[in-house]
Parts: structure tokens; sequence; C-alpha cells
């Protein structure tokens, strides 16, 4: 017996839906966040992420709400990710119920705020997002605006960076997998998860339940987190648990 | 004639969400009034008393020192069921070595050590904070009730409870060391993990807290 690798099914909303192609059969109104949280909390899930791309700051306000109606009837541990800027917007997410935030282009413009988030609410409610591209052989690099904007930053010393600046956790999406359904990038993952002492999940590219057996064994990830591939009921978290648990992976079944 | 129903409160004492700790109460016992509060007046008229907690142990000491919540809370320990969570069982231990080092309540004597940077099982590096589901090994008491041996709960923490009295320890958790997981003495039960953030599990202990008379 020992701690479980975890599955992290991840949501994008706009304004408190959401949005970016769910379709579970069953469900008529595939936006409601709460039904959809559910679902992946009855399956199983041992996290669920929440990806804000709400445009404006005023907007954002009714995905606090969504948060607060979820935290009121989903018990797993909830993060939030996306327009994560200053202190008071974490606030915010966690009064809301948030249980963890994810800081991702703040904290290239500014790792101090990564510091004082961790200093103000602690470690174990930061995670650092880092969206990395592959420039050469076994070289990745920071890229940030949805991965067309270089950075120059080294994915790998940046990590290491963010996890002494106090960051409790690292979220790792290949820039060069995300949406491509050919599995993680095991090279940055791997590099990453045997430089820093903080659990990383790995994301970006997962098109088969294989893929995630490949992020623990191959990536040395702590948990995996997808989309696409529970969105549309092609497996359920709870499928893709057994699955990684028959390949000899400690799961929470 | 009986009162209305009865109170639950979760002490409020400036540290944390303490939302889903509400909500999750809220749930299993819709007939009781969960109340989130730091008025000493209230959490002595409730029926049962949660203290909750996040983040540094020398802020939140510091804080319950600061409103009188530990006078409150020995008060409480004496008289009806009370369950610490998280730090909330580190604060009701002697000394923890976070922050680098803080007095605690020394309800139960024993010490809140840090996990360590190397730490290892099987030759296998362990990340810290031990951060998700483990098995808890459950040792009998009324709060684990109906609820699997060696079920799982979601666990985020840096620090470590060493019991000075194993007889004290009704959950062991092990995470490259062993570690007590929950710890209880009469009508005082803590747990390091996050019963309302465990699923069913955590349901499902939370509902037999607020059952419980206080009698172990």
């Amino acid at each position: 017996m020992a701690l479980a690798k975890r599955i992290i099914p991840c949501l994008d909303v706009d304004k408190g839906r959401v949005v970016k192609g769910v379709n579970f059969v069953g469900i008529r109104d595939a936006g409601d966040p709460v039904e959809i949280a559910k679902r992946y909390n009855d399956q199983g899930a041992d996290e669920i992420t929440f990806l804000d791309i709400t445009a404006s700051h005023e907007e954002r306000e009714t995905t606090v709400h969504m948060v607060e109606a979820i935290a009121e009837q989903v018990f797993i541990p909830l993060t939030v990710g996306g327009g994560i800027r200053e202190l008071v917007d974490i606030r915010n997410m966690l009064n809301a119920g948030a249980d963890k935030v994810s800081i991702n282009s703040a904290a290239v413009y500014n790792p101090e705020f990564v510091k004082a988030a961790a200093d103000k609410f602690g470690s174990q409610c930061i995670v650092v997002a880092i969206d990395a591209k592959q420039v050469g052989d076994n070289h990745w690099e920071i890229f940030t605006h949805g991965g067309r904007k270089p950075t120059g930053i080294n994915a790998v010393e940046w990590a290491i960076k963010m996890a002494d600046f106090g960051a409790g956790e690292i979220l790792l999406t290949s820039m060069d997998r995300d949406g491509v359904k050919t599995g993680f990038d095991l090279g940055v993952t791997k590099a990453i998860s045997d430089a820093i002492n903080i659990p990383v999940i790995a994301s970006g590219g997962v098109g088969n339940l294989e893929h995630l057996v490949d992020g623990v064994k191959l990536g040395g990830a702590d948990a995996v987190l997808a989309a696409s591939i529970f969105h549309f009921g092609e497996y359920t978290v709870q499928q893709a648990k057994q699955h990684m648990a028959d390949a000899g992976i400690e799961m929470r079944l | 004639m009986s009162r209305a129903s009865k109170i639950c409160a979760v002490i409020d004492y400036g540290m944390g969400n303490l939302h889903s700790a509400h909500g999750a109460l809220q749930t299993v016992a819709p007939d009781t009034q969960v109340l989130v509060t730091g008025d000493p007046d209230v959490i002595r008229r409730a029926d049962h008393v949660v203290l909750p907690g996040v983040g540094a142990i020398r802020d939140c000491m510091a804080e319950i020192r600061r409103q009188g919540i530990d006078e409150v809370v020995r008060e409480v320990a004496k008289t009806k069921p009370l369950l610490g969570i998280c730090v909330g069982l580190q604060a009701l231990m002697t000394h923890s070595e976070e922050n680098g080092g803080v007095d605690c309540m020394n309800f139960f004597p024993g010490q809140v050590r840090y996990f360590g940077d190397d730490l290892t099982e099987n030759g296998e590096r362990l990340k810290v904070p031990h951060m998700g589901w483990n098995t808890v090994s459950q040792v009998a008491h009324p709060i684990w009730t109906g609820i699997a041996d060696n079920s799982r709960f979601y666990f985020v923490h840096s620090y470590h409870v060493k019991a000075d009295n194993p007889e004290q320890v009704k959950g062991h958790g092990h995470y490259g060391v062993d570690f007590a997981a929950a710890m209880g003495e009469d009508n005082v039960f803590a747990v390091q993990f996050h019963p309302e953030k465990s699923h069913n599990a955590g349901l499902a202990l939370l509902k037999n807290f607020l059952s419980w008379d206080g009698q172990a």
C-alpha cells in the first residue's frame, strides 16, 4: 500500500460555463460545470482542474460563483487555473472553495509572485503551470500565450526555481503534444520529475489509456491530467484507473 | 421538548477556506446547523466542534492564541465531541518543528516532524509534500464505523505526527516513514487527512463524527 497516483480530468470554463467540447451521454446541457464535476466525481476522479479562459476580469466573478456551487457538492480537491495574477485572485478562488490555484504566465512575468503566494497561502495550494515546448535535443523552453510566445527560459531550470520559490506542485503541459493525442512528452516530464522534489502533473497529448500508464511509468509523473478522452465518453475515469492499476500502478479504485 | 436541531461549530480563526468543511458536514447532516464561527460562546453552545487548519503552524498557533481559541478548545475537549483536521491535528500536539519550532496545545503528547528532503521507499525517492490519496490502517473506534479498513483518504502535508503514546493512535499512515494519520482520546478525534475532500470515505467519517456522542 502506498500513495496512489492521481487522475485529474480538466475542464475549460468561460464565464462560469464549461466550453470546448464536453459531450457526455446522458447530460442534456454539457456546459453545466456542476453536473460535469459531479459526473467525474462519481466516476472516481482524484481531483478536478478548471482552466478559466474568461477574457475579462469583471466576468471572472461568475467563475467564482461556479467554484462555490461545485465546492458545495463535490468533495474532492478542486484546482482553478487561468487569470491568477494577484494575491486577491488567489484569495477569491480559495474563499469560493478551490483547494489550489494554478499560476501560469503571472509566474513567468513575476516569479516573486509565486513566493508571495506560497508565503501567504501555503505551498499546498500553489500549483505552477509550465507550458513547455521542445527547442532542441533534451532542451525545452517555456512558452506563453498558448504556446505562441517563446521566453528563452529553460523549462527544467524554471521548474527547479519554482519549487525553490514555494510551489507545491508543477502542472507540466507539453505544447507540442497538446490536443495531438500522441501521448505525453515523456522526455520533459521525466527531466522535470527527476529534477524536483515536489509532485509533477503530466498534461498534454493523452489519446488513449496506455498514454496515462506511460506518463507515470516512463515519465515519472505523480498525477496525469486529461481532457478530451473523458469529455466525449470515450473512456470513463473509472476505466482509466482500472487500466493503470492493471499495469501495476497504485491507484485509488 | 427537544431542541430544534443540533449545532456543529466549525472554528474559524482566519486560517483559510472553511467552505468545503462546512459544505461536507452540512451534506451529511442536513438537519444539523453547521456554523462557521470564531465566537467562543457559539462554540461552547455547539454539540459538535470541528477544529480545521491549513497553512503554516506558526501562523495557525499565533491566531489560535491571539483569539483565545486554545482556551475554548481545551474546555470543549473535556465536554463534547471535537474533530481536528490537518493542521487542526498538528495544533493539538506538543510541538512542531515547522517554522523553526513552534509550541502547540499539548493535548496529545508528541511531535510534528518534517518528512525530509531525502525520503525514500524501496529505493524510490518520495516527493514532499505527501499529496494525494493514501491508505489509513484503522484502530477500532466509532469514527471508523462502516468505513473499510485501509480506505484511502486525501492528504496534503509536509509535516507528520509522531505520537508519544501509541494508545492514542487511531489510524496509521505510511509514507516513507510511519506516522499517525488519526489520533483519539476520550471525546477528541483528529485526522491528518482531509475528510471533507476524501469523497465517500471522508463523508462517511464526518457523518460518524456528527452522530458520535464522544464515547470511545
